[in-house]
């Protein structure tokens, strides 16, 4: 009769050996040796989104991270789906990315670049995410992508509008939906010609940082191309409050339209002065003067009031467009949040949902696999029309919508009218112009 | 010659709100030797006072609009103001324009109020206290009082504009006899400019020919006297600090309509008016008015296009390069008194 040494222990024991010998290789691929920073586990990934909780652009940072949640639940299969239906990618199918729940982590930037790569820097090393998103500023995007390219995670940009973020300081971990400063030049340059005409004397008022330059740049080149003169440029600090030592020697100056390169309280403060000064109400040159504000948004124009009326400006998006991916999107939104969504809460979602599509049809989380998936790509249904991911700067190319401070607003949400969508084509430049190098991407690890 | 009068006018309204700060805050250090870096907020506050009686006077019902849709393609719903429904809908709307001198009426006892409660329930404990600390303390609380405001008010700016017969500029260069055009004045800031002279004019009135007034003098003079003559200076000094805090309030209610107020906008002023404050001499009242008008002044023609091409930058520490100067040649400030901040 043979005897068996089998206890009860040592079945316990061999099983733990054994469960753990059998799972390494899938920790081991998993996680350090998966190639690429922050590989997820098989049931969840985690995404890091990196907005102003505090500081000037907080309420802008809170759309956008209502969008971001708005996002989450459609790619985990709640709510009403969002813009899912309307995207014409069909690779999402509300069962989260790849399997995975996705489930997110947020930071505060706080419009500053040191606070937002910190927090950035946070969401990679402690938290695992996998993925970057957000901001409101350029600064912070241009520093954070950076941060990310070193890290090997994918950054995708929120609301930035500098030429640099895809410009000279593009990476190839960086991906930006949000249109820039010589869009904006080139949509608004056809309507200030077909509104104000050929011959005016335009003088600018530039915030004093990366944004403000590329912005006057882009419009001066715009405006001076149809033969307007710039009579003068003059940089405001950041930190400006009360802008009338700017504005009382505009009238001196003897020019006839005033383009406020401003964004945010700068532009809610200088255009409120401008109008006090009844820039508006004088004749010039024989003509009647004008103000434009380059980049709108109407979390700003809440914030300016009355003052927006008539004047021109340029955004990456507004509710109040009607093709169905808009609508779908306003709808998830306003029926989760009682009111529509800014264009700083649009491009965050879109941004997202694209990552999330990349990864799906590249079938990989490494980021390489994503940037390839995502350079060249051309999708329709997120509420910009026909639009590309170029692949030379990782730079969207769509439509541009010239909109105009509405006259009589039905609510306080109904704010802007758009006057024109400038065509793709009429506002897509050669990726050289501005410098700089994608590099190649990071897998990290 | 008109750029220059036009630069100066701009000075004017600046060296208004410089003025009625530091007219504060010389009260507060005068008085209590409090350095009191929560006086921004309080102009700020005073600000959100006008913001918080606009919507009071705005608080609405929603009425539906026939054959109109939401952004939702929901019925559209009006706001209508019950003001209306109580006086009318003309004299609500004219309540409505007319909020920010209205507010005045409504911010004088919340800032009496809110002086008095940080009085009595912190500042006091720190009388005796290092400067450092009382920088420290009230510095603190200047944060917590603007994070309270944003938490309420959000982040955004909040347009509260002027009443609509004030709106508006007038063309003051053709008034002197200068081309049309070369020197335009918005009405509000000449109100500004009007206001904070009456207010400072009242103060300085209210010290001068008062019974209260002439024991806070005396107080700022020799406190230790004055209290043993057995007069309460303490209780005094606390009223003081309310009148402090509703002067900086009442110059934060008539700013609003020159900027949409934010919950930043006294740190904005704070550091200006403390360098206006030691320019014009710690202590001295009317130390303090002249060097808010100056550097007001100042700082407008540093922003002048031909100052920042011929030395860029200048406008950013023209008051601070200013504030060098003076405290190198008048270590005392303009009208300081001597021995004090001397020890």
């Amino acid at each position: 009769m043979s005897k068996t040494n089998l206890t009860r222990r040592g079945v316990l024991r061999t099983g733990a050996v054994a469960g753990a010998g059998l799972a390494l290789p899938t920790y081991l691929s998993a996680a350090s040796h998966s190639g690429f920073t922050n590989a997820p586990g098989d049931s969840t990934v985690t995404l890091g989104f990196n907005v102003p909780q505090t500081g000037p652009y907080a309420d802008e940072g809170a759309d956008e991270l209502r969008a971001y949640e708005l996002a989450v639940e459609h790619l985990n299969g709640g709510g009403d789906g969002g813009m899912l239906p309307t995207f014409s990618s069909k690779a999402l199918d509300g069962t989260g990315i790849l399997g995975r729940k996705v489930e997110y982590v947020t930071g505060d930037t706080q419009t500053k670049s040191d606070a937002a790569r910190a927090s950035a820097k946070s969401m990679i090393e402690k938290d695992g995410a996998i993925m970057i998103t957000g901001g409101s500023s350029s600064g912070v995007a241009v520093a954070v992508q950076a941060l990310c390219q070193e890290a090997g995670v994918i950054f995708m940009a929120g609301l930035t509008h500098s030429n640099d973020t895809t410009g000279k300081d593009k990476r190839a971990n960086g991906f930006r939906h949000f249109f820039n400063s010589y869009m904006s030049g080139a949509a608004l340059a056809p309507i200030l010609a077909d509104n104000y005409g050929n011959d005016r004397k335009a003088y600018h008022l530039t915030a004093d940082y990366n944004w403000g330059y590329t912005t006057e740049e882009a419009v001066r080149n715009s405006t001076e191309a149809l033969g307007w003169e710039t009579v003068a440029a003059v940089k405001t600090p950041l930190t400006q409050t009360d802008f009338s030592s700017y504005i009382a020697p505009v009238l001196q100056s003897g020019a006839d339209v005033l383009v406020l390169n401003h964004y945010g309280g700068n532009m809610v403060n200088s255009l409120t002065n401008a109008v006090q000064f009844g820039l508006r109400d004088k004749q010039v040159n024989g003509k009647n003067f004008e103000i434009i504000v380059p980049l709108y948004s109407r979390l700003m124009a809440k914030g300016a009031g009355a003052n927006v009326k008539g004047i021109f400006g340029s955004t990456n998006w507004h509710w109040s467009l009607q093709d169905e991916g808009s609508k779908a999107f306003v709808k998830s939104f306003g029926t989760k949040y009682g009111f529509p969504p800014s264009q700083a809460a649009h491009t965050c979602y879109v941004q997202t949902l694209l990552y999330a599509d990349a990864v799906t049809r590249a079938g990989s989380f490494n980021p390489c696999a994503v940037v390839e998936a995502l350079e060249g790509f051309e999708f329709d249904g997120l509420g910009n029309g026909p639009t590309l991911y170029r692949a030379e700067d990782h730079q969207c190319f769509k439509d541009v919508l010239v909109v105009k401070g509405k006259e009589n607003p039905t609510s306080e949400f109904d704010l802007l009218e758009i006057v024109e969508v400038t065509p793709r084509d009429q506002v897509t430049y050669d990726p050289s112009i501005f410098g700089g190098e994608l590099g190649t991407c990071n897998p990290g690890a | 010659m008109d750029a220059l009068i036009l630069q100066i006018l701009n000075g004017l309204d600046k060296g208004s709100a410089y003025a009625l700060i530091a007219l504060g805050l010389t009260l507060i250090f005068g008085t209590l030797g409090v350095v009191n870096f929560a006086h921004g907020a309080l102009f700020m506050i005073g600000a959100f006072c006008a913001v918080t009686l606009n919507r009071l006077f705005n608080l609405s019902h929603e009425v539906e609009v026939p054959g109109e849709t939401d952004f939702l393609g929901n019925p559209l719903m009006r706001d209508v103001p019950y003001l209306y429904d109580i006086v009318g809908e003309s004299a609500g709307a004219a309540i409505i324009d007319w909020s920010v001198p209205l507010a005045i009426l409504f911010a004088i006892p919340i800032m009496i109020i809110v002086g008095v409660i940080m009085e009595r329930g912190l500042i006091k404990h720190f009388y005796k206290r290092p400067h450092a600390d009382q920088i420290l303390v009230t510095f603190g609380l200047a944060i917590v009082l603007q994070e309270i405001i944003k938490y309420y008010y959000g982040a955004n700016p909040i347009p509260t504009p002027a009443p609509d017969a004030f709106r508006g500029s007038f063309d003051f260069g053709a008034m002197i006899g200068f081309d049309p055009n070369t020197i335009i004045y918005p009405y509000w800031r000449l109100v500004y400019f009007c206001f904070s002279v009456v207010i400072i004019g009242a103060v300085f009135a209210f010290l001068q020919f008062t019974t209260f007034g002439m024991v806070v003098r005396a107080g700022m003079a020799d406190r230790e006297t004055v209290g043993l003559l057995g007069i309460d200076i303490d209780k005094r000094f606390t009223i003081m600090f309310g009148l402090a805090a509703a002067v900086a309030g009442l110059a934060g209610v008539m700013y609003t309509p020159i900027n949409s107020p934010n919950y930043h906008m006294g740190m904005d002023f704070l550091v200006l008016s403390f360098v206006v404050v030691v320019v014009g001499g710690m202590g001295s009242l009317p130390g303090a008015v002249l060097a808010g008008f100056l550097l007001g002044i100042l700082e407008s023609f540093a922003s002048m296009r031909e100052v920042i091409n011929f030395v860029p930058g200048i406008n950013q520490v023209i008051i601070y390069l200013v504030a060098i100067i003076i405290l190198l040649t008048r270590p005392r400030g303009l009208m300081g008194r001597k021995g004090v901040m001397e020890d």
